[in-house]
């Protein structure tokens, strides 16, 4: 299952999503069928026919079975976008679907090549082709692909389709891919169309005994989708991206059933056709699915108003090998012992795989403002954070980036057309750092993003800012609160520019009690700094954080690292060092294992004294009792 | 293999280092232009600077305060106000008040009063530098080990002078009540901590958040000395663990990255308080701090003290060095501004850190001729040195003989080079003409002049007569027993059990480890390093052969093993005499100022009687360290009944040990409980 990772679709995305759906209306208009007056659309009812499970059924999707079509093999998101550094040495973004597709980013080759102490002259390009003799010829279970033949699921043994569902985008994966290197891949995918497709291949997975790995958009950054390579059974990747469809909608108690392989983007595009939307948007929403999120606990941009995936969820239906597990009703809250939800949320696949999920929906905003505040530094900036929190007055999403962060965000400022906005610029510039006094090495910027009805949002938008001001802060534009959102869905492009110039970064986040929020973002930074000294790296490593969520009783932090390798003989290694010792550091600072990352294997050893060994029992006896034979064998978590 | 912790002090001979002579620059140019330099520090750069008053308003307004306010207006039945207003009286009479004008005011005397007493004042280079870029990185705690009052403001001296930030300085209450001289000290960053706080929860309070803010804020090195005293034998104390333990709890909980330690040894030729020392230890009462006895003491300016060294250790980062010693995560579930009771792993940890920081210490003084030249005249009968005197030749040939092994041992010595080594020698005599001096080619212990009395002296106080004189000499011969001490403890461990076998040495070796931790200074957890050190140093010295499991004593070695043993032997001695008093003479149960009074005049007794030939054993010192070994092997135990500091004996105990120590019976373990020494 993917979890929701550090990039993908923020803002940007979403009036790209706007404009891509107006496209598609047409095709989509068919799937559609509104009925007259009782409340309830239904999208569809039956599992597709096996004779319409050519490419056209997925019209409309975004994911098509064969990945490959449109999306790199050994990087992120979509073949057509990328970030490159052209003839004249400046960095531009290809494609056209994002706001910055097209665009050229004068200041990016500057921070870049001073930032990591790299160079455009230094390169490190990836293999270019997938080379499907490189790849292990698949461990087939012959019994069973016999009989899943005669059920009329569709599956592959095709080298490229297994290689795209053996990672998931850990540094580590991609750069190993990059080199034209596969470990243990799938040995087969398998495709269901509906949740009794499922229901086939876990039946038939039990009797011949072969390994399962739910596979959902990919985006996992724990490890989670790597085959354990001790295991000598046949693995079988299961694919739900296929299971996209919304299957009803409910206005009357404003709920969504829908299959659980849908990708973000798609959930949302549909919703917004009806006029509804979820509000859940992690960052990894172009690509991540709705069981994804399930598996993972994931955690979206907007949950100030619309909840993280636990609280969206009304109803899950998992597929064990026990049987289907699902509730009997639908109440909107129950008193019926531990709630089996809380045994299906966060699984990351082992112990079945998530087929339909019913789930909150509202109806589509009325109206959307981004807004940004500048603060002295990033301790105002927390404080200002905090009490935000206090008074529950948090917009929709509200996220303080560092001074790093900061800068970061201005080198991918795009080209000006007119001299007119730079001299604004400028001014606004000098308005900030000699009239007020902030110094450009110390301030730091919180991004803001409400949404309601115009009034309502203006009023709210008063409140916040009239806090910051008690804590320093200078509202500094819509459009800076903009560019911050673009910074999420764009930075995981970046990384693969960076690769190809001896650069690799990571991020991974926690959560932590508000009053240890500056002390574990300066000691984790430091603890980063100085353990790539450490490890031989030659240059100083861009260490940043930022607060990405509040909470009553916390916050949840973001920590970026990235350093060029040049001089290194196993940077990767150099690498997962420093991210474990980054770790370590988090905890012993109070702060979580992952606030919605997950644990996968990445972080599976730390599971115990996170839960304590009791927790640890409660987990691993469910486990045996759902899957004795260890079908789910992703082995990730426990 | 020495034991070199970090590299603090390199041993070795002292002139590989460089080492300044910060009083030369001083010679030649105005103090009072030195008083007025331009002071340009870089500061911590984590960090704003931070106003007494900003700094007094941070701890009362803390968390941890409201809470300790709260709860003891519950307890007392005060009002909450009240308690705050208490709280502020505490922080007022204890907060420091760095003003840049204050340390040039006293740069200026200083400056004059160092060149009067001193012919130098030598400080490594290298260590000064370390320290100027520690200082940037993170907060830095100095750590001075204490000999003289003297100590006091030398390092701030040094900073001021080498464009370092001046450290705010714990000191001991009393020095606050001195008149015009307390508010200098004040100024002079001296924060002032209360004697015996005892069970004052709100003292506690206030003094931990002020030292932990301090340390958060990081916006001037902190100075503290981890012995808690000025040692009054000139040999290292067992360090107090209440301040390290408010030191260090910030980077445990996560508050600041990391803290660098900064051990400081400095060593004295001669130390201004020699002789007042020596009968503090004998029962005089300490004289009161006051700023008339230190006019008074002005007739201290005319005597020459020889050299001072100051050496700055190696910074250590708390984080290296607890990397593995202690969970941080245990601080994860209680709020961190709450007082919470730390666990015995960081009570093992704190104790562990603050040992090292002695050693090092240890490491890095410097050690004068005289020091070996007392250790071998002490060997000699007490009344052979007062009466009869030693031979000037033989205590010169038995002195160079005794540079070669301290060499050997790694002590860093301060023997000048490019004058003859007789020479060396005389000079240090002369120096120490208080002490020893040497008439018609024969060295005599110098008593002090009989006070001119009518009346005839007693026995009992000419003994205490050439006590004192004994003491002072001793204190000079402690000053080099760190480098010999663990060999010692080996070469005793040979000649008390009379076997070869490594085991069976070791066992013994640990049992002395036992008994003398509040002696001397070992690390805890490390005795079996401790062990093979001594091993090695004596197979390095040529004294024995050392085999997988055998120790085997060499002829050409009689002569080292011999004089190690009697390094200890007075220790043992004094043990033995507390011992037998235990046992034999006294009350089942005692309060501590009953009992050394009492130790005292049996002692005397016993050494009148001549049954014993250790003046040392008179020493108050050495008899309480005996009971708080006896406490800590739960030997000696405070009476529940009693309300005051009663303690109960349990003479089998006290007479097991005495057997041991004197090779009656073989070891065994002295542990009530396994845990007994976390």
């Amino acid at each position: 299952m993917a979890s929701n990772s550090s990039g993908g679709g923020g803002e940007g995305g979403s009036s790209d999503r706007q404009r891509i759906a107006q496209q598609r209306l047409r095709i989509i208009a068919g799937h559609l069928q509104r009925p007259a007056d009782d409340g309830l659309i239904v999208l569809a009812a039956e599992c597709k026919g096996q004779n319409n499970k050519t490419e056209a059924s997925s019209e409309g999707r975004t994911v098509p079975r064969r990945r490959q079509e449109i999306m790199k093999w050994n990087g992120w998101g979509y073949s057509d976008s990328k970030f490159l550094f052209n003839k004249k040495g400046q960095a531009e973004f290809t494609g056209k679907r994002y706001r910055l597709s097209g665009m050229i980013m004068p200041a990016l080759k500057d921070w870049f090549e001073g930032t990591f102490g790299a160079s455009l002259q230094h390169k490190t390009p990836a293999t270019p082709v997938l080379t499907s003799s490189a790849v292990q010829p698949p461990t087939l279970n012959e019994a069973f692909v016999e009989e899943l033949k005669s059920t009329g699921i569709s599956f592959s043994h095709n080298a490229e389709d297994r290689v795209f569902r053996a990672h998931g985008h850990c540094l580590h994966e991609i750069f190993a891919l990059r080199e034209g290197k596969f470990g243990r891949v799938p040995d087969m995918v398998v495709w269901p169309n509906c949740h009794n497709d499922v229901v086939k291949i876990v039946e038939l997975a039990c009797k011949h005994n072969v390994c399962l790995m739910p596979y959902g958009g990919g985006t996992s950054v724990s490890s989670a989708l790597e085959c354990p390579p001790e295991e000598t059974r046949s693995i079988v990747s299961l694919d739900t991206s296929q299971m996209n469809r919304i299957l009803w909608i409910d206005e009357k108690n404003l709920t969504a059933h829908v299959e659980a392989g849908i990708v973000g983007q798609d959930l949302e595009r549909l919703l917004n056709e009806s006029g509804y939307c979820t509000g859940h948007e992690p960052d990894s929403m172009e690509f991540s699915s709705l069981g994804g999120w399930v598996a993972t606990r994931a955690s979206g941009m907007k949950k100030n108003i619309y909840g993280n995936i636990e609280d969206l969820v009304v109803h899950i239906k998992m597929v064990t090998p026990r049987g289907v597990i699902e509730k009997s009703c639908q109440g909107p809250r129950m008193s019926t012992g531990p709630d089996i939800h809380h045994f299906i949320m966060g699984s990351e696949g082992t112990l079945g795989v998530v087929t339909e999920v019913t789930m909150k929906i509202r109806p589509v905003p009325e109206y959307q403002k981004y807004g940004s505040v500048v603060f002295p530094n990033f301790e105002q900036g927390v404080a200002c954070l905090r009490e935000v929190a206090k008074q529950r007055c948090a917009p929709a999403s509200i996220r303080l980036m560092d001074n790093e962060q900061f800068k970061f965000g201005h080198a991918l400022k795009p080209q000006v057309s007119s001299i007119f906005t730079s001299f604004l610029e400028g001014l606004k510039k000098l308005y900030i750092t000699k009239f007020k006094g902030f110094d450009p090495n110390r301030l730091c910027v919180a991004t803001l993003l409400f949404e309601g009805d115009r009034e309502k949002v203006l009023q709210h938008e008063k409140q916040v800012y009239d806090i910051a001001a008690k804590f320093g802060g200078l509202a500094a534009g819509e459009d800076n609160g903009q560019r911050g959102y673009m910074l999420t869905f764009v930075i995981a492009y970046l990384r693969d520019l960076g690769m190809d110039y001896y650069v690799i970064g990571e991020s991974f986040e926690t959560s932590v009690p508000w009053d240890r929020v500056l002390d574990i973002c300066r000691n984790v930074k430091a603890r980063i700094v100085r353990e790539c000294k450490d490890k031989g790296v030659q240059f100083p490593p861009l260490s940043t954080c930022r607060v990405t969520q509040t909470y009553d009783a916390g916050a949840c932090v973001y920590f970026y690292f990235a350093f060029n390798y040049r001089g290194l003989s196993d940077p990767v290694h150099a690498y997962e060092q420093v991210e474990h010792a980054a770790r370590e550091e988090i905890l012993a600072n109070g702060g979580s294992l992952s606030h919605h990352h997950g644990v996968g294997k990445l972080r599976k050893e730390w599971m115990r004294e996170t839960v304590s060994n009791v927790g640890m029992g409660m987990l691993k006896s469910v486990k045996e009792y759902v899957d004795p034979q260890n079908i789910f064998g992703n082995r990730n978590l426990l | 293999m020495t034991s070199s912790f970090g590299d603090s002090g390199r041993s070795g001979p002292l002139d590989e280092e460089e080492l300044v002579d910060i009083l030369e620059e001083r010679r030649r140019s105005s103090d009072l232009g030195h008083a007025l330099r331009t002071f340009s520090p870089h500061p911590y750069k984590g960090a704003p600077t931070c106003s007494a008053a900003d700094l007094n308003k941070a701890v009362l307004e803390s968390q941890h305060l409201h809470y300790i306010t709260k709860e003891v207006a519950m307890e007392t039945g005060a009002t909450v106000e009240e308690v705050r207003e208490e709280a502020s009286g505490i922080l007022e009479e204890m907060s420091q008040n760095l003003q840049l004008g204050f340390i040039r005011l006293m740069g200026y005397p200083l400056s004059k009063v160092s060149k009067k007493l001193f012919r130098s004042i030598f400080v490594n280079m290298e260590g000064l530098n370390r320290l100027q870029q520690a200082v940037q990185e993170n907060p830095v705690i100095l750590m001075p080990n204490h000999r003289s009052y003297f100590d006091f403001l030398v390092i701030s001296y040094i900073m001021f002078t080498y464009d370092i930030p001046v450290p705010v300085i714990a000191a001991g209450i009393p020095l606050a009540g001195m008149k015009l001289v307390g508010r200098i000290l004040r100024r002079s960053g001296a924060f002032f901590i209360r004697r015996a706080i005892g069970s004052d929860k709100l003292y506690w309070a206030v003094l931990s958040e002020y030292v932990k803010t301090i340390v958060r804020r990081g916006f001037a090195p902190m100075e503290f000395y981890v012995e808690g005293l000025r040692s009054r034998t000139l040999k290292s104390l067992t360090p107090k663990l209440g301040m390290m333990n408010m030191v260090l709890e910030p980077f445990f909980k996560g508050e600041v990255f990391d803290i660098t330690l900064v051990p400081i040894s400095l060593s004295y030729d001669r130390v201004l308080e020699e002789s007042l020392l020596a009968h503090e230890l004998l029962g005089a009462p300490k004289p009161k701090e006051s700023t008339t006895g230190l006019l008074k003491a002005t007739k201290v300016l005319q005597e020459d003290y020889g050299s001072m060294f100051v050496n700055f250790g190696r910074p250590l980062s708390v984080r290296d060095l607890c990397q593995d010693k202690i969970n941080r995560c245990q601080y994860n579930l209680i709020p961190r501004d709450l007082p919470q009771k730390p666990t015995a792993e960081a009570q093992a940890c704190v104790s562990w850190l603050a040992h090292l920081v002695v050693r090092i210490q240890e490491e890095g003084s410097v050690i004068s001729p005289w020091s070996l030249m007392a250790s071998l005249l002490l060997q000699a009968p007490t009344a052979v040195l007062t009466e009869e005197g030693l031979p000037w030749h033989r205590l010169t040939e038995k002195t160079l003989w005794l540079r070669r092994l301290a060499l050997d041992f790694g002590a860093r010595l301060n023997w000048p080079g490019g004058v003859p080594d007789s020479n060396v020698m005389q000079s240090n005599l002369v120096l120490h003409r208080s002490v020893a001096q040497r008439k018609t080619g024969r060295v005599y212990l110098v008593r002090e002049d009989e006070p001119a009395r009518k009346h005839l002296i007693s026995p009992e106080e000419d003994a205490h007569r050439t006590a004192a004189a004994v003491l002072m000499m001793a204190s000079y011969r402690n000053q080099c027993l760190h480098i010999f001490v663990r060999p010692a403890m080996l070469a005793t461990a040979i000649h008390i059990t009379k076997s070869g076998q490594k085991d069976e040495l070791s066992t013994f070796f640990c049992f002395l480890q036992d008994i003398f931790s509040n002696e001397f200074i070992f690390i805890p957890g490390r005795s079996s390093q401790d062990f093979e050190e001594a091993c090695f140093l004596l197979k390095k010295s040529g004294a024995v052969h050392i085999s997988q499991e055998e120790v085997t004593v060499l002829d050409a070695g009689l002569e080292v093993l011999s004089f190690l043993q009697a390094l200890l032997q007075p220790f043992i001695e004094s043990y033995q005499v507390v011992f037998r008093y235990l046992c034999e003479n006294g009350p089942h149960s005692f309060s501590e100022k009953q009992i050394i009074p009492a130790l005292r005049d049996w002692t005397t007794k016993l050494i009148l009687s001549g049954e014993l030939h250790t003046y040392e054993a008179l020493s108050s010192d050495t008899q309480k360290n005996v009971l708080s070994a006896l406490r800590r092997l739960e030997i000696v135990t405070k009476s529940r009944a009693s309300e005051q500091n009663e303690f109960g004996v349990n003479r089998e105990a006290v007479k097991r040990i005495g057997d041991i120590l004197s090779g009656k019976i073989p070891p065994q373990s002295l542990h009530p409980t396994p845990l007994a020494r976390l």
